[in-house]
């Protein structure tokens, strides 16, 4: 079994580029050059260089010993949340921004929900002097604030998505607009492993970072390469990508991808798109989606921002069918709860995101020697309000 | 032959309007069909709402949401539908997006389109090689004419295999825009009108996107056989309601 992207952007029967023919020239100019520029020199060394000296890369791979003897497991920590800017979401927007340089790009766009991608695009563009338009739900402006205001320190302009729900879908819809009205000088930084063929590739393909760094550091610390599990949270699904990636094809290895479900899976209050998504087409790609019987997309609830997305990305989509991932869905409380005990035990505080990979451990039960990686995606000051408000801190 | 097909041999520039059912409100859908066709209209792209129509701007976009706030989905439309070929002998299209397709079932969409007297889909975002691939033997099967867009950034090699696919007219769309963004043709459109004209393409072409009143229509007809208006006839309803419709179409065609 090929859990790779095949030659025709599909992960199986998922995937594949389901655009207006508007934004065929771009989306089939990327498709031709990715690969081409991935692999040059002179495209790796920045990247690699970048990564390093201002990402803060490697990111460790932590022994968290007193979580491990909590849950009587070994767990690691992949600590994401210590790049720069506080979460994985940098690694993609740094690989993207060289991408849009060589394809001679000279304005940026992106979506975001909670604001940590927008951050992360609104650095990188600072970074390199480029103009930066991030769309936003009018929702999600009102309640992540502070992000708001990191994105226009960095000179972002952040342009509010007042369309239908008003949150990351309509972000979405409303860049993958602007894109379609200037074809010419603009990239689309999307922020997930989501859209369509090739960006859930090279998304993919930037994030395998994480994996890649978890193989030699698990190798300098256990003796071998390959852990037991590795666990990742997954909303679009691009530091679970990242996360998986350099395992996919190890069998030994088992893969768990954790979703939101918000309220409860059947609370009608969910982001658990394994569970209660269908075949569909979202943003470009053939995924699963949360819809009515009609193909109208319905919108998801979680208590955290970051996988409040009615789909999953099109690999993820493929692991779940083929059985190579096991999807566990996690609620809002559980995530809570998981995120108290590792600030308690371990001295991190973890993105609500992050902390809903974590609270599989009170259920999903492993073995004393067995090793478990979890990626700890980002850290949890963006949520502050978020853990006050739930636990009356 | 397809009533797109005898449409299209008429000796006479085409005027065809959008619109979203289920808007204004939900069985307003028969009326506004009759009363375009009574008033001249030469074809009609009924729109079937998205939650999330990614190709639109913001006036189609709140049109659809508003219609599926009424309660408007693919079986109420052809429901709506199924006596309309008694009153109207116009060309009649169907316009949307293609998740709402697939759930339905591609097959099905099509039989009912038929049974209906449906002569055609434009579905944006059901890309040339998927289509070709997977469901141009079941269009045809149901004898739907499948229309396909280009643009000003369109290769003309892709244009070319956009011609060589389509069997009715192609779907030009005038700028590098979302619908109902602009005001007026520039420079620009006439050019690639001129560079679209010059390619003798086997396909009539009708133009879409920016056509709001008798100027833009003039202008977008010079060349190609026909325009289609799709936002400036919905923020018509919206002031107007569905009683004034014949004002609307003189105002194009005067």
């Amino acid at each position: 079994m090929n859990y790779n992207v095949d030659e025709k952007g599909y992960y199986g029967e998922f995937g594949g580029a389901f655009i207006p023919e508007m934004l065929y020239p771009n989306v089939e100019n990327l498709r031709q050059q990715y690969l081409k520029i991935m692999a040059e020199p002179s495209f790796k060394k920045e990247f690699d260089q970048l990564l390093k000296d201002y990402v803060g890369r490697p990111s460790p791979l932590y022994f968290a010993k007193r979580l491990s003897e909590k849950y009587n497991t070994k767990v690691y920590l992949k600590r994401e949340d210590l790049n720069h800017t506080g979460a994985h979401k940098v690694n993609n927007t740094i690989g993207q921004i060289l991408m849009a340089k060589r394809l001679g790009k000279s304005r940026i766009i992106a979506e975001t929900g909670a604001g940590q991608h927008g951050v992360a695009t609104a650095t990188v563009c600072a970074l390199m002097g480029m103009e930066c338009i991030v769309y936003m739900g009018e929702i999600d402006i009102a309640r992540q604030a502070p992000n708001v205001a990191r994105m226009k320190m960095l000179g972002a302009e952040v342009r509010p998505a007042k369309s239908g729900s008003r949150t990351l879908k309509d972000a979405t819809n409303e860049a993958i607009r602007d894109w379609i009205n200037n074809p010419v000088d603009t990239h689309y930084i999307i922020g997930s492993a989501i859209g369509p063929h090739p960006y859930p590739d090279m998304v993919t393909r930037f994030q395998s970072i994480i994996s890649e760094e978890i193989k030699w550091q698990l190798k300098e610390k256990e003796g071998r390469e390959n852990p037991d599990y590795v666990v990742a949270c997954i909303g679009g699904g691009s530091n679970a990508a990242g996360t998986f990636y350099h395992f996919l094809h190890e069998k030994e290895v088992g893969i768990i991808a954790v979703e939101a479900a918000g309220l409860g899976v059947d609370s009608g209050e969910s982001a658990a798109t394994s569970v209660l998504g269908k075949m569909g087409i979202i943003h470009g790609c053939k995924t699963l989606l949360m819809q009515t019987t009609d193909g109208q997309i319905t919108e998801p609830y979680s208590i955290s921002a970051g996988l409040d997305y009615p789909g999953v990305g099109p690999m993820h989509a493929h692991l779940y069918k083929t059985g190579r991932a096991e999807f566990i869905a996690v609620t809002d409380d559980e995530a809570m709860q998981a995120g108290m005990v590792l600030s308690k035990l371990e001295g991190i505080i973890p993105a609500i995101e992050s902390s809903h990979a974590f609270a599989i451990l009170e259920t999903r039960k492993f073995q004393p020697e067995e090793v478990v990686v979890f990626n700890l995606s980002g850290r949890g000051d963006k949520d502050l309000d978020t853990y006050i408000k739930y636990f009356k801190l | 032959m397809n009533r797109i097909h005898q449409k299209l041999q008429e000796d006479k520039k085409i005027l065809s309007i959008y619109f979203t059912a289920g808007y204004p409100s939900l069985n307003d859908t028969v009326k506004i069909i009759q009363d375009l066709e009574k008033n001249g209209v030469d074809m009609i792209e009924i729109g079937l709402p998205f939650s999330d129509p990614l190709a639109d701007g913001p006036t189609i976009q709140a049109s659809s949401t508003q219609a599926l706030k009424n309660g408007m989905t693919t079986a109420l439309l052809f429901q709506q539908l199924k006596d309309i070929r008694k009153s109207v002998s116009i060309p009649l299209i169907v316009m949307g997006y293609f998740n709402p397709v697939l759930q339905y079932g591609v097959e099905k969409f099509c039989k009912e389109c038929q049974e209906i007297g449906i002569d055609g889909l434009i579905l944006p975002d059901l890309p040339l090689d998927v289509y070709q691939e997977n469901y141009e033997t079941i269009f045809k099967k149901y004898g739907l004419v499948n229309v396909f867009l280009i643009t000003p950034q369109t290769s003309d090699a892709r244009i070319r295999q956009i011609d060589t696919a389509s069997d009715g007219f192609i779907y030009m769309v005038s700028s590098a825009s979302v619908t109902g963004s602009q005001d007026g043709f520039g420079n620009n459109q006439e050019t690639y009108f001129e560079r679209i004209a010059d390619m003798k393409l086997k396909n009539p072409q009708v133009v879409g996107f920016g056509i709001n009143n008798s100027e833009t229509f003039l202008q977008a007809t010079k060349q190609a056989k026909g325009a289609i208006i799709g936002s400036a006839f919905i923020k018509f309803l919206t002031q107007h309601g569905v009683d004034k419709i014949g004002d609307f179409v003189k105002g194009i065609r005067k």
